[in-house]
């Protein structure tokens, strides 16, 4: 737990070192949304679900990308040997995790600003955002880890990844939809929790699977 | 030619599906008065077993990933790629034969049933897991990076086509209303079909089984030479 922790506060105190990176991702997030504006106007809110949810899994994979190819191989080699493969990896995927739910959240600010406020059910939007971003990231960290052993970038990530995301995708859309309207919908518990599942599902291959991957 | 008595018994299975499959009666209430399957409801007997196939392949090339896992022996890398292959062709038959069926059943070669996307989305998982592999020059390196990608796909994959049908209507038997079923719709098989459906999908299974090791041999001898 100590070395999660650790590990976590190091890959903080990086990015709070070499600003760069957020602001970079951050200018990303805005202009991607900036030119969505100016190509879609104020879309309806089919369209705006549609959009939102694209946006994340494109944020998302640039996000994370970065996140295992920054660390060289020597330094790969110390934190093996200090803290581990399991707590590395779950240190990466809390970290990306919280990144990737601040992300989301900035990107529903400037969707509100920007692309029209058709939400009728905003505080439960904002959970299925949090819920979101954090099962994107899972996945797609652990893709950025395959990528990177690969010596690939953002690219083959999403190959690798658009077609193993799409039942997140898909559920995501599904219940995020009853947030434009004041219906109830039948069965929202169940898909919340499927997504849940899911994650859990992801984290615990994850942790399996890593210590292979670095082995060497 | 190494002929084991599975091949011989892949070849009568299949000679046996062709013959009954074209010529048994079909069953009328199904294919006639309730529905406009007709006489096309025979090529249940050749797209259904292709979908077998591929998850029995695809479930063998995961147990060898996770044997390379476990003991990286070069071997179980070559078993788990070569299953991967035939496994994606049998998708991609699969694709094929239900795109056919669906353009006289359903009017169109292509629905956006939940079924249709599943099948999509294993050729494009298995697709990239080549991409991957031919992105890495060192051997060892490569088998154990694709070994995990195949793990991890395959366990995202299952529950995905499970949970899928269940989101969306689907054309396919089972799929009326809410209750999308990611398997068979049990009633519409009846007894007659299945006599020929279960030696079907024997066979088509045996049959690709064969192909891998037929490649599988090609792959070691390929690589005796070059390391000789």
């Amino acid at each position: 737990m100590n070395h999660i922790l650790a590990l976590i506060k190091k890959d903080l105190l990086l990015e709070i070192r070499q600003q760069y990176t957020f602001y970079g991702i951050l200018l990303y997030v805005a202009s991607t949304i900036f030119v969505l504006y100016l190509a879609m106007g104020q879309p309806e809110e089919k369209v705006w679900n549609g959009l939102f949810w694209m946006i994340q899994l494109f944020i998302c994979v640039n996000a994370v990308a970065k996140s295992f190819l920054q660390e060289s191989q020597g330094r790969m080699l110390y934190f093996y040997t200090v803290a581990g493969a399991r707590d590395f990896i779950l240190a990466k995927l809390l970290f990306n995790a919280g990144l990737m739910i601040l992300m989301s959240i900035v990107s529903l600010l400037l969707f509100q600003v920007l692309m029209g406020n058709p939400l009728q059910n905003p505080v439960r939007f904002i959970g299925f955002v949090c819920l979101g971003g954090c099962s994107l990231s899972l996945v797609f960290t652990f893709l950025a880890a395959i990528a990177a052993r690969a010596r690939q970038g953002a690219a083959l990530m999403a190959i690798l990844g658009f077609p193993l995301i799409i039942p997140q995708v898909l559920l995501l859309m599904k219940m995020s939809n009853t947030a434009f309207a004041d219906v109830i919908q039948a069965g929202l518990l169940q898909i919340v929790l499927l997504l849940v599942a899911l994650d859990v599902l992801v984290i615990a291959l994850a942790v399996i699977l890593f210590p292979f991957l670095w082995k060497d | 030619m190494r002929l084991q008595w599975w091949k011989i018994l892949s070849i009568i299975l299949l000679l046996y599906t062709f013959i009954a499959g074209l010529l048994i009666p079909l069953p009328y209430e199904t294919a006639y008065a309730n529905s406009n399957l007709y006489e096309s409801m025979r090529n249940f007997f050749f797209h259904v077993p292709m979908w077998f196939g591929q998850l029995i392949l695809i479930t063998v090339s995961l147990v060898y990933s996770i044997l390379y896992l476990r003991k990286p022996n070069h071997r179980y890398d070559i078993i788990a790629t070569e299953f991967a292959r035939t496994g994606t062709v049998m998708g991609c038959l699969g694709l094929l034969t239900g795109a056919i069926w669906a353009n006289y059943t359903w009017g169109a070669a292509w629905s956006n049933d939940p079924k249709q996307i599943g099948a999509a989305i294993a050729l494009l998982i298995y697709i990239a897991y080549f991409v991957l592999r031919n992105s890495m020059p060192d051997m060892d390196k490569r088998s154990r990076v694709a070994a995990v990608y195949n793990i991890f796909a395959y366990f995202i994959y299952i529950p995905m086509i499970m949970i899928l049908p269940r989101l969306t209507e689907s054309l396919h038997p089972g799929g009326k209303g809410n209750e999308g079923n990611p398997g068979l719709g049990g009633s519409s098989l009846d007894a007659t079909m299945e006599t020929v459906f279960w030696p079907a999908v024997f066979g088509w299974t045996l049959l690709t089984t064969w192909i891998s090791t037929l490649r599988l041999r090609v792959r070691i001898l390929e690589e005796k030479k070059h390391s000789a």
